[in-house]
């Protein structure tokens, strides 16, 4: 146990199968809670709809992404073309967007990566090298084999004794009171 | 466990032999982290780094003396720099090909390899940059390649497929690098967590960004790993078919055709699979994976690269039909120049190493026995580099007019620029392989044939 000077951060408690995990998320859900997490290894598929998540709203970004990379490509070509530095070459015209078409596309997919990658971080609040998580030895296992929930104390009916005793009943083991030190 | 074994889908795909256990799988990658290398591992990389002081110095000659030392000249002014340009290019196809297409059609055996198909393709890529830029001869306004505002308000002209290759092959290094960096984030996170020393913690624990595996996040992240893997679907056709551009938009006899595209793009996934191959064989045994990388997975790979070299076959039996059927002379006389003219001897070494050998891979007990798939993909990898020679070199050095007609050979700086490019392909192989997760630990735990519990949403673990 840690530094009892630290703030409460949340109650943290181990499970032993990705199950037994979505199993306790559901309970977790129905029992009222919101401000809770599940971490694990490897992408455990059914847990966002145990949890209740809503769907990632990172395709609209990643559309936003693509139109302005290909209407920014498509634009600065044209302007280039026909502005810019207008010159003509082997008898083509200024404004000749047939030849327009690879730069157009390759700058779409070029920001929709972006729009993909820095999207997904920003939305996952990354790079975030301190969380309350990282206090807990064991937590190292999460990336191995560890499977854990917590429910945050900045949950509205969060009750350390009803919290303690949700968990356990659920299976969870090795549960503990993860606190802020940050 | 039991009940999957039994599923004929599932008992023909074993996807991890042995030890499937989470613990098990970890340690298996995390192994070459924090043990000391072996001593090929220092052969190989002092062999590499000597490599790349042969790349530099060529370089450096280069840049002193000027393209006078290659053996260009007229007609043939597009030799050695732009052969390498394009096969390295060619090899780089693999990585995003196995990460993106096969994701997309849910090929669960592409998640022990993409993650080394895809370093694999940024070095690949990184040797193949090298050329073109120093091929503009004057490298010192390498800049002048992209549109940036300068004092000269001079813009690159943009119907040029030589501008349109800036684009393509930037981008391609761009999204395969984010897409490779995505994808190790939470594999870094397990390296950062079983880090032995406090300063592979703290680099581990920089570049994995603060990952802690949290259900919320893993929503968007494999949300974004779909999205990037549906762009890079189109991203890699279009990559060597804009590469293809390079010599079908131009007029020379035979680079003027228009079956280029798909014919580079099925050239390029033969030879980056044949390079996969290659470089596994080796790399499994000496990292004992072969629990995780099986020879079914070889053996599927074998399979596309057959499926892929019996396509190349065709097209280059195709260019000749086209060529007699077009009743274009200088077009005809391209190609039986290809074929019996003064490069005969490159032509005939490129159709026995891409149409001949990789037919051999009908034959089982070839595509299923490592040394046996380890000479024939030798055999496709120079195969590969002397099409791009011959296409490049024959259809210059007799173009047009017969009194402009001339015969290329390269200097010692060419072969020595080439030598040392993979020096600089193996040093960062060898770096990788050492340094970070060879295999994609996070997505091999999710094909685990066990602890499932919601099997028709499970989009990455369904063996089908």
């Amino acid at each position: 146990m840690s530094d009892n000077q630290s703030p409460l951060y949340g109650v943290m408690a181990a499970f032993d199968s990705p199950d037994s995990l979505i199993f306790a998320s559901k309970s977790v859900v129905k029992a009222g809670y919101c401000k809770f997490d599940t971490y694990t290894p490897f992408p455990v598929h059914g847990i966002e709809k145990a949890m209740n998540l809503k769907p990632s709203p990172l395709p609209w970004l990643v559309l936003c992404g693509g139109l302005f990379g290909a209407s920014a490509g498509f634009g600065l070509q044209t302007w280039v073309s026909i502005k810019g530095y207008a010159l003509v070459i082997s008898g083509k015209p200024l404004f000749s967007y047939q030849a327009f078409v690879p730069v157009t596309f390759e700058l779409m997919i070029l920001f929709s990566a972006f729009a993909a990658v820095f999207g997904m971080f920003a939305i996952n609040k990354l790079p975030q090298f301190y969380h309350p998580v990282f206090t807990q030895k064991c937590f190292e296992s999460v990336t191995t084999d560890g499977f854990f929930l917590m429910i945050e104390c900045a949950d509205p009916q969060f009750d350390l004794a009803a919290v303690h005793q949700l968990l356990e009943k659920q299976g969870g083991f090795n549960i503990v009171d993860v606190r802020d030190e940050g | 466990m039991s009940k999957y074994s039994e599923h004929p889908a599932v008992a023909r795909t074993v996807l991890v032999k042995g030890d499937t256990s989470y613990e098990a799988i970890t340690e298996i990658v995390h192994r070459p982290a924090i043990t000391k290398p072996p001593k090929w591992w220092h052969i190989g990389l002092s062999a590499g780094i000597t490599g790349i002081a042969l790349l530099f110095s060529m370089i450096g000659y280069l840049l002193f003396e000027g393209v006078g030392v290659w053996g260009l000249n007229n007609p043939v002014g597009w030799g050695y720099a732009i052969v390498n340009f394009v096969f390295w290019v060619g090899i780089g196809h693999a990585g995003t090909l196995i990460s993106a297409i096969l994701f997309l059609f849910r090929q669960n055996w592409r998640t022990s390899i993409n993650r080394f198909a895809e370093a694999m393709t940024i070095f690949a890529v990184i040797c193949a940059l090298i050329f073109p830029g120093i091929h503009i001869g004057r490298v010192w306004a390498a800049h002048w390649l992209f549109p940036i505002p300068n004092q000269m308000a001079m813009w690159p002209n943009f119907r040029s497929p030589l501008l349109w290759d800036v684009f393509a092959v930037s981008t391609y290094f761009t999204v395969s690098l984010l897409f490779w960096f995505v994808g190790l984030v939470p594999d870094l996170a397990t390296f950062r967590d079983r880090a032995k020393t406090k300063i592979s913690k703290f680099v581990y624990g920089i570049f994995s960004l603060g990952w802690r595996g949290s259900s919320r996040h893993w929503l968007h992240y494999e949300k974004a790993y779909l999205l990037l893997a549906a762009l890079a679907t189109p991203l890699v056709l279009s990559v060597h078919s804009i590469v293809s551009f390079d010599f079908a938009v131009s007029q020379v006899p035979g680079w003027h055709t228009t079956i280029f595209p798909p014919y580079f793009v099925a050239g390029a996934i033969f030879s980056g699979f044949a390079m996969v191959v290659t470089l596994m064989v080796v790399a499994r045994k000496l990292f004992g994976l072969e629990s995780m990388i099986t020879d079914r997975h070889l053996e599927i790979m074998n399979m596309i690269i057959l499926a892929t070299g019996t396509m190349v076959g065709y097209a280059y039996a195709m260019e000749f039909f086209v060529a007699w059927y077009s009743g274009n002379v200088v077009e005809q006389y391209a190609f039986v120049n290809r074929a019996f003219g003064p490069y005969w001897w490159a032509y005939w070494i490129m159709v026995s190493c891409n149409v001949i050998s990789p037919q051999l891979f009908w034959f089982k007990k070839i595509r299923t026995t490592p040394w046996l798939m380890f000479v024939v993909t030798i055999f496709v990898n120079i195969g590969m580099w002397f099409e791009r020679f011959v296409i490049t070199v024959t259809s210059l050095s007799r173009d047009f007019l017969p009194s402009s007609w001339g015969y290329y050979s390269p200097t010692w700086v060419d072969v020595m620029t080439f030598v040392g490019s993979f020096g600089l392909f193996f040093t960062l192989l060898l770096l990788f392989m050492k340094f970070l997760p060879m295999i994609a630990i996070s997505e091999i735990k999710a094909v685990l044939p066990h602890d499932h519990a919601d099997h028709e949403t499970n989009k990455g673990g369904s063996n089908e």
